[in-house]
């Protein structure tokens, strides 16, 4: 399986006449690693809801491999290939972790005990093995970090968009984490993009950064580029101080 | 896929749970040739077929609030509509209720499709769904008070037939009860089989989060939609089988919002989403409705203490008492205690 | 229905004019409940319960002692206001926050109980006060009003009012507005919650139990027209928006005047069709409620 290429095309969003998002492009290509950073309120996540299909963008187009998927519902969005973890988790709380990654796996067949095999498979390479039968809401953050992971592979996503997997993780969990996902997409050839705020973790994974600023693409480049351009260092140094 | 049907249908299931089951299906079948030489048999049997009667409601209304977490308050709707389509067929045009059975289903699920495609497509959830289910089913209500064809205010009446025979549903008690008992087995294996299914695992993930389930793929409004329609389509049966059973039919009662609490309490009670809820809350609130009547004729005849809604003041305050102190409903409870739960959770 | 235009217009007229007069009290009533889940988010499935035992004890103060309804209105939301913080105390607060179906089954167990209560204490024959202007009415115009309804309406207005006060006015009532829009806001601020909720739920049944005591101005007692008002006040909320006080009252104006030319223009048996697809409209189209800004 290969990693499908994402083309986003000037795409927009406003919320009762206030501006989320305005005019962002940028493009993943199939295979890569990017991530989308900003601080918050810059619209990275408004982004990463459109692309999932939780709204439409006002304006401009959204494409996975030339297909247009601007205005299709979450459920389609992920039958087309891409699949999303949320900023706050939400996993099926009162299912166990087992039967979690099962309903991701469904996704891709109808049968079961297949889908079953393949959650189990997830779940060894995350880590999560010694977990299965556990419900969802007796895990640790940590756990139900990895656990949103495991269900939106699952899925058989061809893009998987990590919305802040490594927030609340501690620095070895994030190197876990990085040495997951670097795996994944050695393997697999999966495009990645991420949001994140851990710039450990940004920087060990991305090629490739966007920066986010009041709803606006203000740089992007290469990791070493974008932690030199001004606007950014304007961005962070003067609003957050480091 | 070399697993069998027996496979698919017990697997994780403990064998004590099995053998517990088995005994019990033996039991059921056997209550009415075993309460023949219990006094008062007739009497208990009419007791036996009302706990089966409520445990296949309940099991219905399960699929759609204990698998799907759609919150429905009016299955008066699907049992009133089953029933009386299914007795004016019969009534009117002389249609067999074995052949009326499926318009009964049908019209059932044409009304559920209705209530939970405008719910869903306008994303109402919770006490918001559940008033529409209400709403619909009063205004169903009051339409037929007016509904001349059906016997508008004044009732659908099932005359007793001298040839009356099981081809047209009619009969004595064990026919009713055989029929009911065999719909309750064929609705807690349906029920079983849709838990083991790709469906089932969607509505679980619906009930947990919406919005998680939309997003690993689930078409959440069709995955709704079909809870309901099953739902809707199996309630129907049931009130057929009740139409026939009672042998009346009036608006004022068979759509009213009382009936729907009342196919809600048994689930409720013994464990929402369960496949024994349904089953252990209605042989608890019957046996306890039972129970309170004796009582409340005690007073009467002994200490002349006589006065209407005693009995219900006694199951209000079990009813109060067990929803206190057993939220998630006795089953879960109660199968701990026995060893009878599948321990999906294990420790971490 | 007459064939003379004129009479009709004058029939219709009356009959909105009776409907504001009822809806008033039902808005009372319908309040109690919106004050409720305003602030705790429960759906008191048990509210045509205590409006029923609201009528009864007006009927008792009646019947024992000789009070006009309106005399005894006070004591019996007095009562009403001590039954609705015992309960909530007690039995309703370990489930704010749980689900739905919890909360309703243990509301229902509480309806169970109130209306066989009453069911075993007054039997289920119908009661009713007799008031010494009963027959009065009012004319203005052409139009004739009963003076019972233009009474309770008055009352229903004052108690309203009153309400209006204690929100805005007093310590107690901001803070328990204050709870109700941020529940998270009342805990960091160091608002006693628990007791709140006891006040809240007290006060949503005071305002039903004097919407009680009015409506047997109106109509005689027993014990099962429970449901019916149960089903009335979720209308009547779900209508006008539910957790707004203002939209209560006027949900209880709309469905009584629809209730009302419902029973003018079609049959009596009738009257509640419009009411029922109202509210189904209003659930599609308008769930925040008729009345409620779009949030």
């Amino acid at each position: 399986m290969s990693g499908a290429h994402l083309a986003v095309r000037g795409i927009a969003k406003s919320f009762r006449g206030l501006r989320a998002v305005s005019d962002v492009a940028f493009d993943v290509p199939g295979g890569a690693i990017h991530a989308l950073i900003g601080p918050n309120g810059a619209g990275k996540t408004t982004c990463f809801n459109m692309i999932a299909g939780v709204f439409a963008p006002d304006t401009g187009d959204i494409r996975l491999d030339d297909r247009s998927i601007a205005g299709l519902r979450p459920d389609q969005i992920c039958a087309a290939g891409i699949g999303r973890t949320f900023q706050i988790v939400k996993p099926f709380m009162g299912l166990t972790v087992e039967e979690n990654v099962t309903i991701g796996a469904l996704a891709h067949t109808p049968h079961v005990p297949e889908a079953r095999a393949a959650a189990r498979r997830i779940l060894h390479e995350l880590g999560l093995d010694d977990r299965r039968g556990v419900r969802a809401a007796n895990l640790t953050l940590p756990d139900r970090k990895r656990l949103e992971v495991a269900r939106a592979l699952a899925t058989g996503p061809r893009l998987l968009l990590l919305d802040e997997v490594m927030a609340g993780l501690r620095p070895t969990e994030t190197d876990q984490m990085v040495a997951f996902l670097k795996d994944l997409n050695a393997r697999t050839g999966i495009t990645i993009l991420l949001i994140e705020h851990v710039m450990r973790a940004v920087m060990a994974l991305s090629q490739h950064i966007v920066v986010l600023h009041h709803g606006e693409k203000i740089a992007e480049g290469t990791p070493q580029a974008v932690t030199r351009d001004p606007a950014v260092l304007e961005v962070y140094l003067g609003q957050e101080g480091h | 896929m070399t697993k069998t049907v027996w496979q698919r249908l017990t697997d994780g299931v403990p064998a004590r749970a099995l053998g517990a089951l088995g005994l019990l299906a033996a039991l059921l079948l056997a209550a009415p040739f075993l309460l023949r030489v219990m006094p008062a048999g007739d009497y208990w049997l009419s007791i036996l077929i009302l706990v089966v009667y409520f445990s296949y409601i309940g099991q219905a209304w399960n699929i759609m609030m204990g698998f799907a977490g759609q919150l429905s308050l009016g299955h008066a709707l699907y049992l009133g509509l089953g029933g009386y389509v299914a007795a004016a067929l019969y009534v009117n045009l002389g249609v067999g209720p074995w052949l009326g059975v499926f318009v009964a289903i049908a019209a059932a699920m044409l009304a559920g499709g209705l209530v939970g495609f405008l719910g869903f497509r306008f994303s109402l959830a919770g006490v918001y769904f559940a008033l529409l289910t209400i709403a619909f089913a009063e205004f169903t209500r009051i339409l037929f008070d007016h509904f001349k064809w059906v016997g508008g205010s004044g009732g659908l009446f099932l005359k007793v037939e001298a040839d009356g025979s099981a081809f047209n549903l009619q009969g004595s008690p064990l026919l009713f009860y055989y029929v009911i008992l065999a719909l309750a087995a064929a609705v807690f294996v349906l029920c079983r089989w849709l838990l083991t299914s790709r469906l089932g695992y969607y509505w679980l993930a619906i009930r947990e989060d919406p919005e998680a389930a939309q997003a690993a793929g689930i078409n959440v409004l069709r995955t709704k939609l079909l809870a309901v329609l099953i739902s809707a389509g199996l309630t129907a049966v049931g009130g057929v089988w009740s139409a026939f059973y009672y042998k009346n039919l009036f608006p004022e009662s068979a759509f009213a919002m009382g009936r729907s609490i009342e196919v809600t309490l048994a689930p409720i009670i013994g464990g929402l989403g369960t496949l024994f809820g349904p089953i252990v809350g209605s042989a608890l609130l019957v046996g306890l409705g039972d129970l309170f009547t004796t009582l409340a004729e005690y007073l009467a005849n002994t200490w002349g203490i006589k006065a209407a809604g005693l009995k219900q003041i006694g199951y209000g305050v079990a009813l109060l008492l067990i929803v206190m102190f057993r939220r998630d409903g006795v089953w879960p409870w109660l199968a701990r205690h026995l060893g009878y739960d599948r321990r999906r959770e294990e420790k971490p | 229905m007459s064939a003379d235009p004129g009479q009709f217009t004058l029939t219709l007229l009356q009959a909105i004019v009776m409907g504001l007069l009822t809806g008033m009290v039902y808005g009372l009533m319908a309040l109690g409940l919106s004050v409720i889940f305003g602030v705790m988010r429960v759906v008191n499935f048990a509210h045509g319960e205590m409006m029923v035992v609201g009528m009864y004890l007006a009927w008792l103060a009646f019947d024992q002692l000789g009070l006009d309804p309106l005399v005894s209105l006070p004591a019996v939301a007095a009562a009403l206001f001590v039954f609705g913080y015992v309960l909530q105390r007690t039995v309703i607060n370990p489930f704010i926050g749980l689900p739905e179906h919890m909360q309703f089954m243990l509301l229902l167990a509480v309806a169970i109980l109130l209306v066989n209560a009453c069911l075993a204490i007054f039997g289920p024959d119908t009661h009713g006060v007799q008031v010494d202007y009963m027959f009065d009415s009012f004319n203005i115009g052409p139009l004739v009003l009963d003076a019972v309804r233009v009474y309770a309406a008055l009352a229903a207005l004052v108690v309203a009012g009153l309400l209006w006060l204690f929100f805005t006015r007093t310590r107690a009532g901001k803070a328990i507005r204050a709870a109700a829009d941020n529940h998270v806001g009342a805990l960091v601020v160091g608002l006693d919650v628990r007791q709140l909720y006891a006040v809240t739920f007290g006060i949503g049944a005071a305002c039903v139990g004097a919407a009680g005591a009015l409506m047997l101005l109106i109509v005689q007692v027993h014990p099962f027209l429970a449901i019916d008002y149960t089903l009335l006040a979720f209308v009547i909320v779900i209508v006008g928006g539910l957790g707004s006080m203002s939209g209560a009252l006027a949900g209880g104006l709309l469905i009584g005047v629809s209730e009302a030319v419902a029973g003018v223009l079609l049959q009596p048996s009738l009257k509640s069709v419009f009411s029922f697809g109202l509210l189904i409209l209003v659930l599609l189209l308008r769930p925040q409620g008729l009345l409620a800004r779009r949030s």
